[in-house]
């Protein structure tokens, strides 16, 4: 039985259709990014996934109970971690948790033999009787991410799990998830960190404007997509040379502000050439999803 | 497409024990405060304005506000706890948000706020009518039979204050539900003074007010009578908090769950 299966979910707000048509399966033991920008329907699908959104049309299976018909049945198995910080900031670490256990229905006693596991899972042994004002940003999110496994669910689910973080925090946050991957736990995360869905997910899918744009396993994405060099020319002359010569030396060339992107199947003629330009920076570096990201998604703002 | 499971379930409890441990840690103080304003308007208007009136219906001045002062502390208790403090949890903190990842319905969350913002209402009523029969101020254990119609007083304040947080933008908008609703009730629905005093209209309007029939219940119960046309009184509250849960429920659903 797939943990999570979406088939052609749609969700319209005021006539504009923020979810349209978007399906996927996890497997079991997987890690399952959705990526997109802002406005994508990353968080509507998640939303609807938790019966917390009434979907207008499509079939969602949650740990194999239909949602949202019975939402609640399938929330018992799940864990959440959402995009906000909403730890209850007048209860101390250990209280969050028992807090929480009892949303699940269970009892005190069930929960407090649970908890030394929890704090140390979470880097927070020490701290149960601390007050969650004095805990920095990344304790309060592997607080919330303890918190979403006191009912040791099957899947979790989690919304942008390390933005605001800095980067020791998101190492931290990271090295968590994949013990809990390594303990059999099948993951759903959303991001827009492509460093993050590379290094966690097996498989993800790019959304943008409500579909689904692609879906696959980081490296075949890549592949599929994209030359697999990438030599960034940067410098106030980049987009004047970008606009010369690169396209001589470049299967795709790609100008944002003051840096060129170049892709190209060989980079040894372009480095070659770019020898004779001591006014232009360069970096090469083998392809990423957030080169596919780019490409599939455009490079326009969006807010 | 609507949930095949209940969606109001014991797990409406976990809301309001959680409310209930977060009052503990200040419940002194907290009872303190709930008492302090209330008290200072019994005092001061019982002894000070007391002293100038010859006997209101047939009692002291300052024994016939007591009934009144039980009654509008109740609204005020449950009215705050059901706008600011719920406010707080929806919007502010997102503790609604996260109790509901759970598996706890938004109507789970209702129930849980609304019985518990008529619980601490019913503790500071409770507080109240243990100070003014400390005072004397009670008649007969008649009085005892107030307990339920604070507790259904609370409970038809929270409903209503409910559904004004359903629709709160932030916490200036109420201002508008005290300056509008509450404030009028207490000096319209009897608790200063003999609703009779006012002009027929504003009586027939007042009359409609929950609050008046909360007073219409204590009031009497504290001089140790049983009050008249109790049926009608307690109807009229039960209805005013089913059918205020109901419109907040509908419109805190079209709030959060869109």
């Amino acid at each position: 039985m797939s943990p999570l299966r979406v088939s052609d979910l749609r969700k319209s707000y005021d006539g504009r259709e923020v979810v349209a048509g978007i399906g996927f399966e996890l497997r079991r033991g997987e890690c399952y990014g959705l990526l997109g920008p802002n406005g994508a329907g990353k968080t509507t699908t998640l939303r609807c996934c938790l019966g917390l959104t009434a979907p207008d049309y499509g079939e969602i299976s949650l740990v194999g109970e239909p949602v949202p018909a019975r939402a609640r049945e399938a929330r018992a198995k799940i864990g959440v971690v959402p995009q906000f910080d909403n730890l209850d900031p007048d209860f101390t670490v250990a209280e969050n948790l028992i807090v929480y256990g009892r949303y699940f229905g269970m009892a005190d006693a069930e929960i407090r033999p649970l908890i030394p596991g929890l704090l140390e899972f979470s880097g927070l042994t020490g701290k149960a009787e601390a007050s969650i004002r004095t805990l920095s940003g990344g304790m309060k999110r592997r607080l919330t991410l303890a918190r979403a496994l006191v009912n040791d669910p099957v899947l979790l689910l989690l919304d942008e799990p390390t933005t605001g973080l800095d980067p020791q925090a998101r190492h931290l946050i990271w090295d968590r998830l994949k013990r809990l991957l390594a303990q059999g736990k099948t993951i759903l995360l959303t991001t827009h960190f492509m460093d993050e869905a590379e290094r966690l997910c097996q498989r993800l899918a790019i959304l943008d404007d409500g579909r689904m744009v692609t879906e696959g396993e980081p490296r075949a994405l890549i592949h599929e997509h994209i030359e697999p060099q990438v030599v960034e020319v940067y410098g106030e002359d980049a987009p004047g040379w970008a606009a010369r010569e690169a396209n001589a030396f470049s299967q795709r060339v790609e100008v944002s502000g003051e840096t060129a992107f170049c892709y190209v199947d060989d980079a040894a003629p372009l480095l070659a050439h770019l020898a004779a330009w001591p006014n232009l920076r360069t970096l090469h570096r083998p392809a990423n999803v957030e080169d596919v990201f780019l490409k599939l998604t455009g490079r326009e703002l969006r807010d | 497409m609507l949930p095949t499971s209940p969606t109001v379930s014991l797990r409406a409890f976990a809301v309001w024990r959680r409310n209930f441990l977060v009052w503990k840690k200040l419940a002194i103080p907290s009872l303190l405060g709930n008492l302090a304003d209330p008290m200072i308007y019994l005092f001061g208007l019982g002894y000070g304005l007391g002293g100038l009136l010859p006997q209101v219906q047939g009692v002291s001045y300052i024994a016939f506000l007591a009934g009144g002062t039980v009654c509008a502390s109740t609204m005020n208790a449950a009215s705050f706890e059901a706008l600011y403090s719920a406010f707080s949890r929806m919007h502010i903190q997102r503790t609604w948000e996260s109790i509901m990842n759970a598996p706890v319905t938004l109507e789970d969350v209702m129930a849980g706020e609304l019985l518990w913002a008529a619980g601490k209402a019913t503790v500071s009523g409770t507080a109240i009518l243990i100070v003014i029969s400390l005072l004397g101020l009670v008649a007969s254990p008649l009085a005892l039979w107030a307990l339920p119609v604070i507790f259904l007083t609370g409970l038809a304040f929270a409903a209503l204050g409910l559904i004004v947080t359903a629709l709160a933008p932030s916490y200036d908008f109420f201002m508008y539900y005290f300056t509008l609703f509450i404030t009028p009730m207490v000096l319209l629905c009897g608790v200063f003074f003999p609703p009779d005093q006012l002009p027929p209209l504003v009586q027939a309007i007042a009359a409609w007010l929950p609050l008046t029939h909360a007073v219409a219940l204590v009031r009497p119960l504290l001089f140790g009578e049983i009050p008249a046309g109790i049926l009608g009184h307690v109807a009229s509250l039960l209805v005013v908090a089913l059918a205020a849960f109901w419109i907040a429920l509908t419109l805190i659903r079209r709030r959060l769950l869109k």
